[in-house]
């Protein structure tokens, strides 16, 4: 998209000076190439610039349940931001962010990989195994959350039990401040490595076998190939998969929610969560921090997006 | 992304404005104030009409008693009713937009704790208002609609917590369920069922209102009050449930409990003593072993207050003020003495009116037990808490939480809850 700015200096002059005798027919094509743009445009104000606005304000005005239904909420500048930030919840949830966030991202990444690589090289069966890793990705959070629950739940769990049975003690999973939050991002792994194993899988289809047949003739040992032929080619593909990766584990909470509440005692409080909490979560809303918090995480999103940009327009001059 | 046209700015301009105008209107229509077809001369309240209930029960479907009562009462004034289920932690919420909006239900029916807040945010019209009767209604389950010396609806029937027990479990560890009178000989008795291979109690702490519903009866029954969380007396509390999870008298997953998987955990007929609520009454009779229930003891013996549970029926403002005369019909209806036998068996609740109790326990002797316990109940936003009482709740089921998962002493995590409640109130 940017690779299209320097397109205007590239026009002839005489385009570029004052009015250009333009026929009926190309003025009636113009209103048509706005005809069919409208109803975009309008479906993104409506339904993603509108809600950002909203969600700004609400973070901008200090709401009580009366000012919120009333529309009187008077304007306060970033105090919902300040009383956000120096909350005590905010440093151990963006600490919990950052942990869920890098950890699932490593894990999901390395594993999906491994997979991929595994499927890559055509077995029997194969075909029908990786249609099985792809399960975990089309079960629905609730049911996928619900189980991991039930699995690591203290005293009827299976994993427990498990444990049990090899003579270990059972650790409270999701009931222990040190647990939880490992126990939710485990859950997160799961759910996140089909979705590395198939983007990963179709990057590898797409590299030529002849610079594998290239590489073995110079003699390159599995691992090399793997390190100087699949790797730096994948490289595309596994930036943009860390990229999507990162949105959406940023934004993670129905796993989080379901398992733990973000308990006990805020130890599995992300971002998300916590502004799930502020607005939906008490019987009385807070809507402004709530949204503040959102804004938060969206900001951090974004300064990802731009980096993943640039780093993307530096890989690749062209 | 669209540098390449240069010449069109004003086109672009004039195209986005129509964009933004179409948004525009998306937005305004959607807050512009749309009575439900208050224009048509046949929804005036005389002539009938549709009529919006809103319920925090979708468990209830068009085949329930609830729902089929609904539409009796709506016969009744000659109206037909609309009805929505909504999930109850959804309904404060979908009620304040829908406020905002100026698409209020006719008849709200909502949790009590909430009706303070609903209130505060001039969403329910007061009894003076909308003329509804409150006067044969039990004081102390009125209170959680009153505040400012307004009453903001009427309750539907009201519900508590006491302690379910299993039988068998107590025969085989040799309790005698009338020892059982404070927290002393709860925890002797706890005790005794572990030493004889069972499991003692389960409950829920969850990190939700929840578990502070489920905390309260302990911490009221040691003498604390909502207004010092971090008193002696409710240190105590949190101390004993605590004690009881570090002794195993009660499983670490209560942390983790709601009152449904706390229940569940009961009704695998291991467990002694499960604290839960009126509504799994039916439940109860399917377990397939004997149970009986106590009141939630106090500290030093007697029954502790434990807090109300149940619903309100409110009449939201509406522009339209001809309406509320036959929403006050309907929740007349519903809540009369005549017929709040019928609402409150369709719900399996106790009545909010004495003379109905009475009724209620002579028909069904089981029930003597949890009319009791309604009258020593007390509501969360009673003792001039009103909107307060949430601000409160969250520090408090932390705390609990915090205490029983080992991440704070119970002392530091009451000091630390009466330190955030303290300046969330303020």
């Amino acid at each position: 998209m940017t690779r299209t700015a320097p397109a205007p200096t590239r026009r002839p002059a005489s385009t570029r000076g004052g009015p250009v005798r333009q026929g009926p027919g190309h003025r009636r094509a113009a209103w048509a190439a706005w005809g069919f743009l409208v109803p975009i445009t309008a479906y993104l104000l409506a339904f993603y610039a509108y809600p950002m606005y909203r969600n700004l304000e609400l973070s901008l005005r200090h709401y009580t349940v009366r000012s919120f239904v009333q529309g009187d909420a008077p304007f306060t500048g970033f105090a919902n931001y300040l009383k956000v930030l120096t909350d005590a919840t905010f440093v151990p949830a963006l600490w919990h962010t950052v942990v869920f966030t890098v950890v699932s991202l490593a894990f999901q990444f390395t594993l999906g990989l491994g997979l991929a690589l595994f499927f890559a090289r055509h077995f029997p069966l194969s075909a029908t195994l990786r249609a099985l890793f792809l399960v975990p990705w089309l079960l629905p959070l609730i049911v996928s959350a619900s189980t991991w629950a039930w699995m690591l739940n203290s005293d009827s769990g299976v994993i427990n039990a498990a444990l049990g049975a090899i003579g270990a003690g059972p650790v409270n999973w999701l009931t222990s401040p040190d647990w939880s939050l490992w126990s939710v991002t485990i859950a997160n792994i799961w759910i996140g490595v089909p979705f590395n194993l198939v983007v990963l899988y179709s990057g590898l289809q797409a590299i030529s076998p002849a610079v594998y047949e290239a590489a073995a003739l110079d003699g390159a040992t599995g691992w090399q190939r793997f390190r100087h032929v699949t790797l730096p080619l994948l490289r595309p593909v596994s930036a943009i998969t860390l990229l999507l990766g990162l949105v959406y584990t940023l934004k993670v909470f129905d796993i989080i929610w379901i398992m733990t509440k973000g308990g006990p005692s805020g130890s599995s409080t992300t971002l998300s969560t916590w502004s799930y909490r502020l607005g939906f979560g008490n019987l009385v809303p807070a809507f402004g921090p709530g949204a503040a918090v959102g804004n938060i995480l969206i900001a951090i999103a974004l300064a990802f997006g731009l980096l993943y940009i640039r780093l993307q327009r530096r890989q690749d001059p062209s | 992304m669209s540098a390449s046209t240069t010449a069109g700015s004003p086109r672009r301009t004039l195209g986005a404005g129509l964009a933004l105008l179409a948004a525009g209107c998306l937005a305004a229509c959607s807050a512009t104030p749309t009575p439900q077809a208050a224009d048509t001369p046949a929804d005036t309240p005389a002539g009938g009409g549709t009529y919006t209930v809103w319920d925090p029960y979708p468990q209830y479907d068009k085949t329930s008693d609830w729902v089929k009562l609904l539409d009796t009462c709506g016969t009744q004034a000659g109206v037909t009713i609309e009805r929505t289920g909504h999930d109850t932690s959804d309904l404060t919420n979908k009620a304040l937009l829908a406020a905002q909006q100026g698409n209020p239900p006719d008849v709200l029916v909502v949790d009590n704790p909430v009706v303070s807040t609903l209130a505060e945010a001039g969403v329910l019209t007061t009894t003076a208002e909308n003329k509804l009767d409150t006067s044969a209604i039990s004081p102390n389950l009125i209170a959680a609609g009153q505040s400012g010396g307004n009453t903001y609806g009427v309750p539907i029937g009201a519900n508590t917590l006491a302690l379910y027990y299993n039988k068998a479990v107590l025969d085989q560890a040799g309790v005698d369920i009338a020892t059982v009178k404070d927290w002393a000989t709860l925890t002797a008795a706890l005790e005794k069922v572990k030493a004889a291979g069972k499991k003692g109690i389960t409950f829920s702490a969850i990190g939700t209102e929840e578990g502070s519903f489920q905390f309260l009866p302990w911490f009221w029954g040691s003498g604390a009050q909502l207004t010092k969380l971090d008193s002696a007396e409710g240190v105590s509390a949190v101390t004993l449930w605590t004690d009881w999870l570090k002794k195993g008298l009660a499983p670490n997953s209560v942390i983790n409990n709601t009152q449904t998987t706390s229940w569940q955990e009961f009704a695998g007929g291991d467990y002694a003593f499960a604290e839960n609520g009126t509504w799994q009454l039916a439940n109860a009779k399917e377990t397939g072993f004997e149970y009986g229930i106590i009141p939630v003891p106090a500290r030093d013996g007697g029954t502790a207050a434990a807090p109300t549970g149940g619903e309100f029926v409110s009449i939201p403002v509406q522009q339209d003020t001809a309406r509320y005369a036959t929403s006050q019909k309907l929740v007349t209806c519903l809540t009369s003495t005549d017929n709040s036998l019928t609402t409150v068996t369709a719900l399996s609740y106790i009545a909010p009116t004495e003379q109905v109790q009475t009724r209620q326990s002579t028909d069904n002797p089981e029930l003597a037990v949890w009319v009791e316990a309604v009258k020593a109940a007390k509501g969360r936003t009673g003792d001039d808490l009103g909107t307060k009482y949430p601000k409160i709740s969250e520090p408090l089921w932390g705390a609990v939480q915090a205490a029983l998962s080992g991440a704070k002493d119970p002392q530091q995590a009451m000091t630390d809850a009466q330190t955030a409640a303290a300046s969330a109130t303020q």
